[in-house]
C-alpha cells in the first residue's frame, strides 16, 4: 500500500480477488453439495435395485434373458391361429365395453362429487368457510386410498362384477379431481358470484351459475385426462376380479398355452381401446384449453 | 338515405340481432337440458348393464356385518375338545393367540368339575363334565345341551328363537354378549373385546400386558434380556401382527416405486433429446422414438406387469421394472415436450461466452429444464408408490400382497384394517414428502401439476 493518496484505487483489485474467491468458494461449495446429493442418489438407487433384486423370487439377469419368451410364446401361437382372431376380437368385445363403461361412470361420478367437494374446500366459495380444512383433508385420503384396496373388500361384500370397480375408482377420482378442480376455481373471477348472491341466488346457484361457466372447460379437460387414467384402472381391477377385460385376461392366462390367442385378442383390444382414447382425449382437451389459462 | 330507410335498417338489424339471441338461448336451452338428459339416460343403462337391481340379492350383507364388527373388535375362543375334554384359550382361535399352559382369561373360573365362562352382562357359560354345557342367557333361561350316543339334544323344544340355529350334529346360539357353537368334536365359546388385541405382544412375552411406563422404568421383567432390548424385539417379531414383515411389506413397495420412477427418469432423459425437435435433427429418429414412447405407454402397466412376472417371478423388481417401462414412455413425451419449450436466448448467451456444444446443454438448456422434470417426476413419485401398492397385488410383492392375502383368508379384518390405514398413511407420507423435496429442490416458483 505504497499509494497512500488514492487507497480506493489500491483496494479494488484486492476486492475484486476477494469477491472472486468468495464466488468460486460457494461455487465449489454448491457442487459440492450437488455432487453429494448425486453420490447419494446413486447409492440409493444401487442398493435399492440390489435390495429388490435379492428379494425378488427370479434374479434379474436370469430373467432379462427370459423377458422375450412370454411375448413370443403369445405371439407365435396366435400367429398359428390368426384365423381366430376376428372370431376372439367380436367375443372379448363386451368385455372392453364393460371396462370402458366403468372408467366412464365412475369419472362422471367422481367428477360430480370431486365437482361439490371443490368447491366446499376453495377459499372464497366454499359454504361452510370453517369446514374447508376438513374438506381438504377428506379429499387427501380419498386420494391416498389406491384403488385396489376399496375394490378388494367391496368384491367380498357385493361379490365379482362392474360396481365394486367403479365404486372404488369413482372414490379415488372424486378426491384426485377434487383437489385439480379446487386449485382451477380459487382463481374463478367472483364478480358473477357476488352479483348472483345480490339477486338471492343460494349457494348451489351461485356454483352452478356463476362459477361453473367460467371453470367448465378446464374441469372438462381435467376429466377427461382422469378418463383416459380410468380406463387402465379398470382394466387393472378387473384382474383382481372385478369384471371387464382384465378378468377376461386373467382367465385366459390361468388357462395357459392353448389360450394364448385369447390372451393376444385382450391384449390386441385394450391396447386399442387405450391408444384411442389418448388420442381422442388428447385432442379435446387441447381445444378445450387453447387460448385459456391452463 | 333518409330518415326513414336509416331508422328501418336499424329495425332490420335489430330484428336479426334479436333472432340471433333467440337461437343462441334455444341452443343453450337445448344444451342445458340436452346434457343432463345425456347423463341420465347413460346412467340408466349403466343401472341395467352392471345390473345393479341384482346387486342386492348377490350383496353378502353378512359378509358386511362380520367386516365390519372383526376390523375393530377381536374375539377370544374357549374351546373344549370333546375326546380329550382338555379346554384351550385362544384369542381370535388362533395358535399364535394361544394362551400358554397354566394361564387363562381372567372372566374364566372353576367351580369344582365345571368350567365357568362369564361373557358379560348376566350371560354365562358353563362347560360341564361329560361334554355338557349350560348358558344362561338374561330375559330367557337357561339352555342346557348334551350328547345322547352322538346326538345333541338340548331343551329347547322343537321352535327354538331365530337366533339359535339347532340341530342334531350342531347348535349355535348367538347373542350380542358371544357366541356358543357346540359340534361333535368341541364346544366353543367366544367372547368379543373392542380393540386390536395382542397387537404389542403376544401372549408367550414377558411384556405382555405391561403399560409402557412398567417397560421402560419398571423391574426387569425377563432375566436374560433388558427391558427396551427385550420389548423392541417382541414387538418387531410378533407373530401375530409379524410387524417386521409389515415394515418389509411397505420399504418393498415405496423401493418398488422409487426404482421404478427414478430409473424411468434415467431412461427417458437421453431418449427424450433424440425425441425433442431442437435437439435431434434427423426427422426419422424423432419419429420413431416418438412412436416407441406412444407404444410403451399404450401397452398398459397391467400387460407389462403380466409379461415381466413372467420373467422375473413375483417379488419387487418385477413390479419396480413395470412401473420403469411404463413410466419411460410417459417421461419421454413429458420430457420432449419440456425440452422443445426450452427458451433459445440462454443457450445463445452461454454459446456468445465461447462454450462448446456439451457446455451450452450444460449451462444453457439444463438448467432451465431440470426444474420442469424434476416437478413432473416427484409428482409421478407420489402417484407410483399408489401404482406400487396395487401392481404388487398382482404380481405378488410389497404390502398389496400382504393386503390381498389378508383379504383372501377371509377372517383377519382387523389385519386389513390395519394394512389399509398404513397404506393410506404411506400414500400421504410420500405425497408431502414429493412435495416437500419439490419446494426444497426447485423453490416452489414452477408449475405445480
Amino acid at each position: 500500500m505504497t499509494d497512500i493518496s488514492h487507497p480506493a484505487a489500491a483496494a479494488a483489485p484486492q476486492r475484486i480477488a476477494d469477491l472472486q474467491s468468495g464466488y468460486m468458494e460457494l461455487a465449489r461449495k454448491k457442487r459440492l453439495y450437488g455432487g453429494l446429493t448425486l453420490v447419494v442418489f446413486v447409492l440409493l438407487l444401487v442398493s435399492g435395485f440390489m435390495v429388490a433384486d435379492s428379494r425378488n423370487a427370479g434374479g434379474f439377469w436370469d430373467g432379462l434373458a427370459n423377458v422375450g419368451d412370454y411375448p413370443a410364446a403369445v405371439i407365435s401361437e396366435a400367429w398359428e391361429k390368426r384365423a381366430e382372431l376376428p372370431a376372439n376380437l367380436v367375443k372379448f368385445f363386451p368385455a372392453l365395453v364393460e371396462t370402458l363403461n366403468i372408467a366412464a361412470v365412475s369419472t362422471l361420478v367422481g367428477a360430480m362429487i370431486g365437482l361439490v367437494l371443490s368447491f366446499l374446500s376453495t377459499r372464497g366459495l366454499a359454504r361452510w368457510p370453517r369446514l374447508v380444512p376438513l374438506f381438504r383433508r377428506i379429499m387427501d385420503i380419498m386420494r391416498a386410498v389406491p384403488e385396489i384396496v376399496i375394490a378388494l373388500v367391496l368384491i367380498f361384500m357385493l361379490g365379482g362384477g362392474p360396481v365394486p370397480a367403479m365404486i372404488a375408482i369413482a372414490f379415488h377420482t372424486a378426491g384426485a379431481l377434487g383437489k385439480l378442480f379446487s386449485e382451477v376455481a380459487e382463481n374463478a373471477d367472483l364478480k358473477p358470484v357476488d352479483g348472483l348472491s345480490s339477486v338471492g341466488a343460494n349457494w348451489s346457484q351461485r356454483m352452478i351459475l356463476g362459477v361453473v361457466p367460467q371453470v367448465a372447460p378446464n374441469f372438462l379437460s381435467y376429466s377427461l385426462l382422469r378418463f383416459e387414467i380410468n380406463i387402465r384402472a379398470s382394466a387393472i381391477l378387473g384382474f383382481v376380479g372385478a369384471g371387464g377385460l382384465g378378468y377376461e385376461l386373467r382367465n385366459a392366462m390361468s388357462w395357459g398355452p392353448g389360450q394364448f390367442d385369447a390372451a393376444a385378442a385382450i391384449f390386441i383390444l385394450l391396447f386399442a381401446a387405450i391408444v384411442l382414447f389418448d388420442q381422442i382425449s388428447s385432442r379435446y382437451r387441447n381445444r378445450l384449453t387453447e387460448g385459456g389459462h391452463a | 338515405m333518409t330518415d326513414a330507410t336509416m331508422i328501418s335498417g336499424t329495425g332490420d338489424r335489430l330484428g336479426s340481432a334479436k333472432d340471433a339471441a333467440d337461437r343462441l338461448f334455444q341452443r343453450k336451452r337445448l344444451f342445458n337440458f340436452g346434457l343432463p338428459a345425456i347423463v341420465l339416460a347413460y346412467l340408466v343403462y349403466i343401472f341395467f348393464a352392471f345390473d345393479i337391481a341384482g346387486l342386492a340379492q348377490r350383496a353378502r350383507l353378512d359378509n358386511a356385518v362380520t367386516l365390519a364388527s372383526d376390523s375393530w373388535s377381536y374375539k377370544t375362543h374357549v374351546t373344549r375338545d370333546h375326546r380329550s375334554g382338555d379346554i384351550a384359550y385362544a384369542i381370535e382361535g388362533e395358535r399364535k393367540g394361544m394362551y400358554p399352559e397354566g394361564m387363562r382369561p381372567d372372566w374364566v373360573s372353576d367351580a369344582g368339575d365345571t368350567t365357568v365362562v362369564d361373557l358379560g352382562d348376566g350371560h354365562v357359560v358353563r362347560i360341564l363334565p361329560e361334554n355338557r354345557t349350560e348358558y344362561d342367557v338374561p330375559g330367557f333361561g337357561t339352555i342346557e345341551a348334551h350328547f345322547d350316543g352322538g346326538r345333541i339334544v338340548t331343551n329347547l323344544g322343537d321352535t327354538p328363537p331365530d337366533w339359535i340355529n339347532a340341530g342334531d350334529r350342531r347348535v349355535a346360539i348367538t347373542t350380542d354378549a358371544g357366541r356358543v357353537t357346540i359340534t361333535r368334536s368341541k364346544t366353543e365359546v367366544f367372547r368379543y373385546f373392542p380393540g386390536w388385541e395382542l397387537f404389542w405382544f403376544t401372549l408367550d412375552s414377558p411384556y405382555y400386558g405391561k403399560s409402557f411406563a412398567q417397560i421402560v422404568f419398571g423391574e426387569q421383567w425377563d432375566p436374560d434380556r433388558g427391558n427396551i432390548e427385550g420389548a423392541a424385539n417382541d414387538f418387531w417379531h410378533n407373530p401375530m401382527w409379524r410387524h417386521s414383515d409389515v415394515a418389509w411389506a411397505i420399504g418393498e413397495t415405496i423401493l418398488m416405486a422409487f426404482l421404478g420412477t427414478f430409473g424411468a427418469a434415467l431412461v427417458a432423459l437421453p431418449l427424450a433429446f433424440l425425441a425433442a425437435k431442437r435437439f435431434s435433427p434427423l426427422m426419422a429418429v424423432r419419429f420413431g422414438m416418438r412412436r416407441i414412447f406412444d407404444f410403451v405407454r399404450g401397452v398398459d402397466g397391467l400387460i407389462w406387469t403380466i409379461v415381466l412376472s413372467r420373467a422375473f417371478g413375483p417379488g419387487p423388481l418385477t413390479g419396480a421394472l413395470a412401473i420403469l417401462i411404463t413410466d419411460t414412455g410417459t417421461f419421454g413425451k413429458l420430457f420432449s415436450e419440456a425440452l422443445e419449450n426450452v427458451d433459445e436466448k440462454q443457450i445463445e448467451g452461454v454459446s456468445s461466452t465461447g462454450a462448446k456444444p456439451l457446455q451450452r446443454y450444460r449451462f444453457g438448456v439444463i438448467p432451465q429444464v431440470v426444474p420442469v422434470l424434476l416437478s413432473q417426476i416427484l409428482y409421478f413419485f407420489e402417484s407410483n408408490t399408489r401404482s406400487a401398492t396395487i401392481i404388487g397385488a398382482i404380481t405378488g410383492g410389497g404390502i398389496g400382497l400382504l393386503l390381498t392375502q389378508a383379504i383372501q383368508t377371509q377372517k383377519d379384518w382387523e389385519e386389513v384394517a390395519y394394512y389399509i390405514i398404513l397404506v393410506i398413511l404411506m400414500v400421504m407420507a410420500m405425497d408431502w414428502l414429493s412435495g416437500w423435496l419439490r419446494a426444497k429442490l426447485i423453490g416452489g416458483s414452477e408449475d405445480k401439476h
